[in-house]
């Protein structure tokens, strides 16, 4: 067993970078997201992690689009951020009204359609 | 080589500032997490050609929303959140539980789904003149329709946080 591997034959481990390493670092990205969404109460926290879940989504878009060599998945993604801007941009109004009305941010307190 | 190199070094870097967002007590700490996860995404992307995306990644999300995020933040002067109640710890477990079946799941499916065909065609890299060429033809209505979306936006926006000066 020599020291250094020969150039040809990669070392374990590192395998060339196929579509599937990239679907399961989007999924793992999701998971996490999914798990600060259900552990989490600040509801600003949630939307953090739903930003996070959004760019698990566009992970995935983005490897399939290089995967099956069509540019659409790019424009989903390009849409995907401007829908996740316009969701930010009403979440935070809706949190801040939270705060100067019901001083609270936590999500379980907030259980009221109207007060 | 360096292409798997550079895959899992922005690959942990991410996943590991994606826990910290979610596990992390302060909200500044998760934001700021946020934004390393943000620009490994964004390296990730130009590693997969998608040369506008990240640059829209960094720009939109890394400039705009973040900052946002860290404005409302600051404005609204967040505690730490209270912890050790029974019932944060039992909604912790679970969640933590369903977020890894989850994972596994997807994991079984995606293992088990191998490759698509591979194109004809060598992949065209996402430079901001195929991708505009392709939003501005084939995608013409959505992206026109994305205007009236963030028109929607602004103005829910406004009128929920303006001040009711008649109150």
């Amino acid at each position: 067993m020599t020291v250094f591997a020969p150039c040809c034959q990669p070392p374990l481990g590192l395998i060339p970078v196929t579509l599937t390493h990239y679907l399961i670092a989007s999924a793992l990205l999701f998971a996490i997201g999914l798990a600060g969404i259900m552990t989490r109460r600040n509801v600003l926290m949630i939307l953090l992690c739903i930003e996070l879940m959004f760019n698990a989504a566009n992970l995935a878009f983005v490897a399939y689009a290089r995967a099956l060599g069509d540019l659409g998945g790019q424009v989903v993604v390009f849409f995907i951020i401007t829908v996740a801007a316009a969701e930010v941009t009403v979440g935070l109004a809706i949190a801040v009204l939270l705060a100067r009305q019901l001083k609270t941010l936590n999500a379980d307190e907030v259980s009221l359609l109207k007060w | 080589m360096a292409e798997t190199v550079f895959f899992y070094l922005f690959t942990t870097l991410m996943v590991l500032s994606a826990l910290s967002v979610v596990f992390s007590r302060r909200p500044i700490y998760s934001v700021l997490s946020l934004l390393i996860a943000m620009f490994c995404l964004a390296a990730l992307f130009v590693m997969l050609g998608a040369y506008l995306v990240a640059a829209l990644q960094v720009l939109l999300y890394a400039g705009a929303v973040l900052v946002l995020f860290l404005f409302v933040i600051m404005l609204l002067n967040l505690e730490p959140e209270a912890s050790a109640r029974m019932r944060v710890f039992t909604l912790r477990t679970t969640g933590t539980l369903a977020a890894l079946l989850l994972f596994f799941a997807l994991f079984g499916i995606l293992r088990g789904a191998g490759q698509p065909t591979p194109p004809g065609a060598q992949a065209t890299p996402g430079t901001v003149e195929s991708v505009g060429r392709l939003i501005f033809t084939t995608y013409l209505l959505p992206f026109e329709l994305t205007s009236f979306l963030i028109l929607a936006a602004i103005i829910g926006a406004v009128t929920l946080a303006k001040q009711h000066s008649n109150e």
